[in-house]
């Protein structure tokens, strides 16, 4: 079976963000970027199954500016067989990543397709289901346990409750959770094959898409700051400190 | 201006979440319509329509939707929704799951986890892990909006005079199908909801000596978390996780047991009203936004916690 695996590149998550003094944005520029740490799952839940044999080729999409082939090559070196670069001037929205998405798929016809249930600069949580809608695939999404069985994939989500399981007809989308697995480091030697593996760049025109967005960003701002408070001696005082001057207990 | 409210409910009570969802709407201003999915939820959809605001509750009451699969529920939600300017829903995990299909099913863009509302048109959204506010306009006919429960103050659950109206739409699939589910079972409040949080990190060094703040938590009423560090390193389930990739609490009180403070975790509970940490590393970052702080050793600490309050 064929897995398509899409991946963002976004802020390095060790990166504490700044946000741009006229409040356009928050500032990028000279900050380390990476693969979207739940991406680093999607990549590797993909090559697990094809090392179990359950899949026999993992292709990787990335949508964005030439940069994002650095993030590719990141995947194609943790395991994945081949990339698929979507080339846009910029990030685009979700509902149009997921229309670009649908495009690779009418091109691929994957039998699942595995995401990041969110990326971790706009926080959406999106483009899987929207994806899986465009395309009327069932989805399993925050997923930490995937099981492929004849033709079907369950899915153990993570849910506020505790946990679900689904059973899903392939060809389906999972959106991956942080317990999925723990994603490997790429080895050097793997790091110099990925520069020999297959990338290839698509347009938006290629696929039939047009990309627009609906969503204007009028302000950034930094949160409100929280201020440290003080620190009590013992745990008296600390009890004494809720009960009569902070009121809650 | 006519809002849709999807309600978040497990069959047989209304989440807490719904109530906020709905002080959202109120913000938002116009007819406030609720729409209860599920099976055999008469009984939600009765609550509901007692609540403030609400002019009507529509119940679509059938087996396909008592697990609230989002292949769906999207569809009943999408085909109502085009009759609307907006359509919410709590941003739980069920309206995480369902919710993006709605708007792209509408082919509009979807607002995620809104903090407040500006107008109509207009909401205020944490974008990197809560390290920056954007204030985005939405352009789209159709507003899909999922909401950040704690950021509203829930809206009165009694006094109104909704009608309640059954529907008969039924979306149903064969590609998707429940095979089970394992919920935390607990005496004690969920997190979200609960007053009174305590959660432990990697300071408590295993799962056992999570005891100690559960006795804690029974003594005060309280809900017990844990940071990511704690769940990574296996002492506690997932469900338990408080921070960006767990869950969002606001309480009264938050006591933070053995946690550093990490941005990952600060994310998840800043917005509590009063915050305590107990920790023996004094740089320990979460005193930075501490109301209280005590250095010291939390197995010393906790058993006279207990023994004192």
């Amino acid at each position: 079976m064929k897995i398509l695996v899409a991946v963002k590149r976004v802020i390095d998550y060790n990166v504490k963000v700044r946000v741009k003094p006229d409040q356009s944005d928050v500032d990028l520029a000279n900050v380390k970027m990476a693969l979207n740490p739940f991406c680093e799952i999607a990549v590797e839940e993909a090559v697990r199954l094809k090392e179990a044999g359950t899949a026999d080729e993992v292709v990787v999409v990335s949508i964005g500016p030439k940069a994002v082939q650095e993030q590719l090559r990141t995947a194609l070196a943790l395991g994945a067989d081949r990339a698929i670069q979507v080339e846009t001037d910029d990030m685009p929205d979700s509902l149009s990543a997921a229309k670009i998405l649908k495009g690779v798929v009418e091109r691929e016809e994957p039998d699942m397709v595995i995401l990041g249930k969110q990326s971790i600069d706009s926080d959406n949580n999106q483009t899987g289901q929207m994806l899986a809608a465009l395309t009327d695939m069932p989805q399993g999404t925050f997923a930490s346990k995937v099981e492929v069985t004849d033709g079907h994939v369950s899915v153990t989500r993570e849910v506020d409750g505790g946990l679900q399981t689904v059973k899903l007809a392939l060809p389906a989308v999972v959106t991956t959770d942080l317990r999925l697995n723990e994603p490997r480091y790429a080895s050097l030697p793997n790091i110099m094959k990925a520069k020999r593996k297959p990338l290839e760049t698509v347009s938006t025109d290629d696929l039939g898409v047009a990309v627009k967005r609906t969503v204007k960003l009028l302000k950034v701002e930094s949160p409100a700051e929280r201020s440290a408070g003080v620190k009590v001696a013992d745990v008296d005082e600390l009890v004494d400190k809720l009960k009569n001057e902070a009121k809650v207990l | 201006m006519s809002i849709l409210v999807v309600a978040e409910h497990d069959n047989n009570a209304v989440n807490p979440a719904t109530l906020k969802t709905l002080a959202a709407a109120k913000a938002i201003g116009g007819d406030i319509v609720v729409l209860v999915a599920g099976k055999d939820c008469a009984a939600v959809a009765d609550e509901l329509a007692k609540a403030e605001g609400v002019s009507k509750v529509l119940l679509a009451d059938n087996a396909v939707y008592e697990h609230q699969l989002a292949e769906n529920v999207s569809k009943l939600v999408a085909d109502l929704g085009k009759d609307y300017s907006h359509v919410l829903a709590p941003a739980t995990t069920t309206g995480k799951n369902f919710m993006p299909r709605v708007a792209a099913l509408l082919d509009v863009a979807q607002i995620s986890d809104i903090i407040a509302v500006e107008s109509a048109d207009t909401f205020k959204r944490p974008i990197y892990a809560g390290n920056a506010i954007a204030t985005v306009q939405a352009e789209d006919a159709i507003k899909v909006i999922t909401v950040r429960a704690t950021a509203f103050d829930a809206v009165a659950g009694e006094g109104g005079s909704g009608s309640v109206e059954a529907i008969d739409a039924v979306f149903d699939n064969d590609k998707s199908e429940f095979v089970g589910e394992q919920l935390a079972e607990s005496e004690r409040p969920e997190l979200t909801a609960a007053e009174i949080v305590i959660s432990g990190g990697r300071g408590m060094q295993n799962g056992e000596n999570f005891k100690l703040i559960e006795d804690i938590a029974d003594k005060l009423g309280a809900a017990v978390g844990a940071s990511r560090a704690a769940v990574d390193a296996g002492f506690v389930p997932n469900d338990m996780q408080v921070g960006q990739t767990g869950k969002i609490v606001a309480p009264q009180l938050y006591i933070a047991v053995g946690i550093s403070g990490a941005i990952q975790h600060l994310a998840g509970m800043k917005d509590s009203k009063v915050i305590v940490a107990i920790n023996k590393d004094e740089e320990a970052p979460i005193f930075q936004v501490a109301d209280y702080g005590l250095v010291a050793d939390l197995f010393e600490v906790l058993p006279e916690l207990n023994e004192k309050l």
